[in-house]
């Protein structure tokens, strides 16, 4: 995930502004989320495959981003069918397994998988920095986007600087056990580090305010809309919008 | 008749750490004339950082007065005018580089200056290539090696167009190679600067004048002998006369 592997690839989303690609994908997961049948949430699920065949992304790479879901969608696939009142579809001894449980399961498996693949396809083929420009371009809140990428640059200087710690308590023999001993270094291990990055972070805004900041962020012009980029945000917009309207007023394909 | 004009004019400065009773600055003066360069070589701990840090307002201190470009700091504000004209380049450049590419974080300066974007883009690129980092200007600041990353900083306070230099120990951590760049660079450009090494090949090559602390007060060069002598023979390590 820190490695970005995924924005060094060249594919026709990836040439595509950082805006285009927040927009679009900010409108198809609010209409995934939003819907309830299974048929436009097919739709939707297969508008996501295009999006990540598009990015050209192999199996192999999309896998390892819905992993970690899935091991939360099993967990509800366990919990929600046995404690969903409704009607029963199986049943043995106590164990009743509803339909409307299971039908649920169904709708948050969809839906979650949908919207992963979305942001698999759009945003995670970005680097942070890219994803920072463009929240920064769409008038995003100047501290959030700004936190998002200080949190980014630093979190490896603070690895770095956990590993240098961890390394210099091995070398003094330091073997880590179930024990108070273990427990306290690895508690003085994160006291230090915050200390760290306290002192880290008043050196980086000394550092800042020496080169003339002043509170407000200015960023270079890096990227520019194009018409294929005003093209793919109309048309991510209509079949999140056509999509919603066939839900509310009931209209079947 | 005109004297040269001074550039850091420090009288009578004191300085401690809140909650010590040391003062690390101690009646200090110093300072720093157009077209100087001086070095500054004094052990850890003698409060050179502190020194760079006192002069750019980001350390307040006790008593003394600061001028800067001709005018007296008296508040916080004074330091904010005048603090983007002094660069200043820190120990570790980590903390310097925070934008997500060489480009960007070279022109934060210039855009912080209120240049146009196109005008902070060509200054950034114009720096960029004069100290022949046009190979690594799209690339992610952490990602950059320890010597790269010096560069860059350096890079990202000469897009400021400052009109002296302050630096921080800038050859700790580097090879010989990027050491050599350095000094090639320091010594190619036409203005003030004072520099805090260890090394004193390093400050003899770029420098005119070497300064060292000592007890909080600058030492100036009639007062400094600073000489450093290698040999080698068969009586290796065993105490010995010559």
């Amino acid at each position: 995930m820190l490695d970005e592997s995924l924005a060094y690839k060249v594919s026709a989303v990836h040439r595509l502004e950082p805006r285009a690609r927040i927009i679009a994908s900010m409108f198809l997961s609010f209409g995934t989320a939003l819907s309830h049948r299974f048929d436009i949430l097919g739709l939707y699920f297969i508008v996501s495959a295009a999006l990540v065949f598009t990015a050209s992304l192999s199996w192999h790479e999309v896998w390892g981003r819905l992993k970690p879901l899935l091991w939360f969608v099993v967990m509800i696939w366990i919990f929600l069918p046995l404690s969903f009142e409704g009607e029963i579809i199986w049943q043995y001894g106590w164990v009743k397994v509803s339909f409307a449980g299971v039908r649920l399961c169904m709708e948050i498996t969809l839906k979650s998988v949908t919207i992963l693949l979305v942001f698999t396809a759009l945003v995670a083929t970005m680097t942070v920095a890219t994803i920072g420009y463009g929240l920064h371009r769409l008038n995003f809140p100047e501290k959030l986007t700004f936190l998002l990428l200080m949190t980014y640059r630093y979190i490896y200087v603070i690895r770095d600087e956990y590993h240098r710690l961890l390394r210099a308590a091995r070398f003094r023999g330091f073997v880590p056990k179930t024990n108070l001993h273990s427990y306290r270094t690895f508690a003085y291990l994160a006291g230090m580090l915050f200390v760290r990055a306290s002192f880290r972070a008043q050196r980086v805004y000394r550092a800042m305010v020496c080169r003339g900041f002043r509170g407000r962020f200015r960023t270079l012009d890096v990227y520019r809309l194009n018409g294929i980029d005003y093209l793919f945000i109309i048309l991510c917009t209509l079949c999140a919008g056509i999509l919603l309207l066939f839900e509310y007023y009931r209209i079947f394909l | 008749m005109n004297a040269t004009p001074c550039i850091i004019k420090l009288s009578h400065i004191s300085f401690a750490y809140p909650g010590s009773d040391v003062d690390v600055l101690n009646n200090l003066d110093l300072t720093l004339c157009q077209g100087e360069k001086i070095g500054l070589i004094a052990p850890n701990g003698s409060g050179k950082t502190t020194l760079f840090h006192t002069i750019m307002g980001l350390s307040q201190p006790r008593q003394g007065t600061i001028e800067l470009l001709g005018k007296p700091m008296r508040t916080p504000k004074d330091f904010e005018a005048i603090r983007t004209q002094i660069g200043l380049l820190f120990q570790d450049a980590d903390d310097q580089l925070f934008c997500p590419t060489v480009l960007d974080d070279v022109a934060f300066g210039p855009l912080n200056l209120g240049f146009s974007k196109e005008e902070a883009k060509n200054t950034a690129l114009e720096t960029i290539h004069e100290l022949g980092l046009s190979g690594i200007r799209d690339s992610v600041t952490h990602r950059l090696s320890g010597g790269q990353k010096r560069l860059v900083a350096l890079a990202a306070v000469l897009a400021m167009r400052p009109k002296a230099l302050l630096l921080d120990e800038p050859t700790a951590g580097l090879d010989m190679d990027v050491k050599e760049t350095l000094i090639n660079i320091l010594n190619s450009l036409d203005i003030s600067m004072m520099i805090i090494s260890h090394e004193f090949d390093f400050i003899h090559e770029v420098t005119h004048k070497i300064y060292s602390m000592e007890n909080g007060k600058i030492l100036t060069d009639e007062e400094v002998h600073v000489h450093q002598h290698e040999h080698v023979h068969r009586h290796g390590r065993h105490p010995h006369k010559h």
